[in-house]
């Protein structure tokens, strides 16, 4: 910006309200899923210090479960902003478990082989979402409502069918050496936490078999896809010229269309990307639990939602933040368990959950309409 | 004012266009020069709209030939007449409110520069460029994020037409800019016209409104039932002769009378 004195037509308008920069950098769309983050963690760091939340085994627990819902949020983030829903992410999520079991264990297939094979059918299913979301103009909401169904199905009736059960074990053992599998399923910085928990730094197991091994024994994949894919949608959103067409698409398709975006093409691979989040969740649940059970990832598409809108996403579209996102899940995670460690009846969480998403909603829009100028 | 001297930078010969038994045109022809405003006016239905669809290639003519910088041009596609430098700028805008002025300036044009080999988003120079090509308009941003929907309806139109301008359109086509805008605004985006005008790009303006085009038109052409009623200059017709004209004379003289010459 130039100094107004030396120009000579007035650069500065009468009726624009001077801000000050603090309240500039302020006014954004993460602004919500900030603001909700300090007061969930100055509410459990009052109500539930000394219950072991905020040791390394507490930190680790709510980290983990706060990684599960960023994964599917980042999806659900970008293609919300695209302007479209997937409501089928949850069956997606016990889908893809149930295909790496019947692969790996089932058939027998190599892991790396199988996990590959798993991305690529969930990937093209999240295509076929997109196709009909795009070629037919319905709302994806009734789409996708459609694969819930679809999906869900297929995950119970293919394992009754093959093996008369609806959870198949032993992906740990089929596994075991694989290289992409400990991609999904194996954790990093053992020795750097061995080296804190020698140090006394972080607590170790003082007996048992384990004795003097720290408590926490390295970040999960899970963390680090998380974190990955947290980067990767934020860069893709905010610096790249695809990123200005997914707020284009979602803002006003239209629009988008007439300047000459291709908007068909952006939303398909919106699809794509949420599918592909929720595989990467199946595919480190399953290397975690050992097993796909045919209710894995029950309702996770409106969690997914719920932690996209309390980052100050507009359910409509156009208009969101990947940051804020991954705010809103890093919330529904701490939530989920400081209650429980703050010794709080487990049914309350609704409750909190509930009064959150409404709070988050309050002061979202009210962020927006500052920006926007939205009426 | 124009230099008649010069070629026209599109001529439009002859257009007719039929919708099955409608016949929307019917042999209209008008030309545009290069850092001229050349006004069209008619009443609604006068096949004004179905005229600059032509144009902008959204509609095929049934019959007449469209010759753009010399030559004879065949617009399969909006974007066709788009790449040779014909844009037009919608009632409707191509704006979305919720998105910064930059993103929507650069819109499914934005620059790129390499970083790591990976393309990124230039956000310097697209933030660089907005805030320059809106100052020259005489709008000024409280910065290049600041969301379209902060704007008002004839800044969005100024937005609009300066992006065009920008991405290199020869003729600009503006439908109806001024019509849902209040005073103070058609004048900004009338002193916009007239920038972009000087400029040397051609603008066909369209209106209903003789107030209007008589402030910046150079050349006024009448559309009424779809047909032309005749291409006047500048300074030899007033502003009574034309809105006669849109309106087909003899009735609206009559109605002038009983509405004592408010219209």
């Amino acid at each position: 910006m130039t100094d107004a004195s030396k120009t000579d037509a007035p650069d500065t308008d009468e009726r624009v309200k001077e801000m000050s920069s603090f309240r500039r950098s302020l006014i954004r769309p993460e602004l919500g899923g900030m603001v909700g983050t300090i007061a969930v963690f100055v509410f459990f760091l009052l109500f539930a210090f000394d219950s072991g939340m905020f040791n390394s085994q507490g930190v680790m627990n709510w980290s983990i479960v706060s990684a599960q819902f960023m994964i599917i949020a980042v999806g659900a983030c970008l293609l919300m902003i695209a302007g479209e829903f997937d409501l089928s992410v949850g069956s997606m999520i016990g889908f893809a478990g149930m295909m790496i079991a019947v692969f790996g264990v089932v058939l027998g297939w190599p892991m790396w082989i199988t996990i590959i094979i798993t991305f690529a059918i969930c990937i093209a299913i999240g295509a076929v979402n997109g196709y009909i979301v795009v070629k037919t103009g319905l709302p994806s909401f009734i789409v996708t409502l459609a694969f819930l169904f679809i999906l869900r199905g297929f995950t119970i009736y293919i394992p009754q069918t093959l093996e008369n059960k609806t959870i198949i074990g032993g992906i740990r053992d089929a596994a075991e050496g694989d290289w992409l599998g400990a991609i999904f399923g194996g954790k990093i910085g053992g020795g750097l936490f061995e080296m804190l928990g020698n140090a006394g730094v972080i607590a170790t197991f003082e007996r048992g078999s384990r004795m003097g091994e720290p408590v926490v024994d390295g970040i999960p994949m899970m963390i680090i896809w998380a974190i990955a894919l947290i980067v990767f949608g934020h860069v893709l959103l905010t610096k790249t010229r695809f990123g200005n067409w997914i707020f284009a698409a979602g803002g006003d398709s239209e629009a988008a269309r007439n300047s000459g975006v291709p908007v068909n093409r952006v939303k398909i691979l919106m699809f794509m990307f949420t599918a592909f989040c929720a595989t990467v969740f199946a595919t480190c649940q399953v290397m975690e639990f050992g097993s796909a059970g045919a209710d894995r990832g029950l309702l996770k598409e409106f969690e997914a939602i719920i932690a996209v809108v309390i980052g100050g996403a507009l359910l409509t579209g156009g208009y969101g933040s990947v940051l804020g996102a991954a705010l809103g899940a890093l919330i529904f995670g701490v939530v989920q368990q400081g209650l429980f460690f703050a010794g709080v009846e487990s049914s309350l969480f609704r409750v909190f959950l509930g009064l959150i998403l409404l709070g988050a909603v309050i002061l979202n829009t009210y962020i927006r309409r500052m920006i926007t100028g939205e009426r | 004012m124009a230099d008649q001297s010069k070629t026209p930078i599109i001529q439009m010969k002859n257009i007719e266009k039929h919708f099955g038994a409608v016949i929307a045109l019917a042999g209209v022809s008008l030309d545009v020069f290069p850092g001229e405003c050349h006004c069209l006016l008619g009443d609604n239905g006068a096949g004004k709209s179905t005229f600059i669809k032509t144009m902008s290639g959204v509609h095929k003519p049934t019959k007449g030939e469209i010759i753009f910088e010399g030559r004879p041009m065949d617009f399969e596609t909006p974007r066709d007449a788009m790449d040779a430098g014909i844009a037009t700028v919608h009632q409707h805008l191509a704006m979305i409110p919720l998105m910064s002025v930059a993103r929507n300036f650069f819109m499914g044009n934005e620059p790129v520069k390499k970083i790591a080999g990976i393309n990124f988003l230039d956000q310097t120079k697209a933030d660089q460029v907005t805030m320059d090509e809106m100052r020259k308009m005489g709008i000024n941003l409280r910065g290049p994020d600041q969301a379209v929907g902060t704007l008002s309806g004839g800044e969005r139109q100024t937005v609009a037409i300066s992006r065009a301008v920008y991405f290199g359109a020869k003729v600009l086509i503006l439908d109806e800019p001024t019509s849902a805008l209040g005073v103070r605004q058609t004048s900004n985006v009338l002193a916009t016209v007239d920038k972009v005008r000087k400029q040397g790009v051609a603008v066909v303006f369209i209106t209903h409104n003789v107030r209007h085009a008589m402030a910046v038109g150079d050349r006024f052409t009448v559309l009424n039932r779809g047909q032309t009623l005749g291409t006047a200059v500048r300074g030899e017709i007033s502003p009574d002769e034309l809105q006669d004209m849109m309106a087909g004379g003899q009735e609206m003289a009559t109605l002038e009378g009983s509405l004592g010459g408010t219209v």
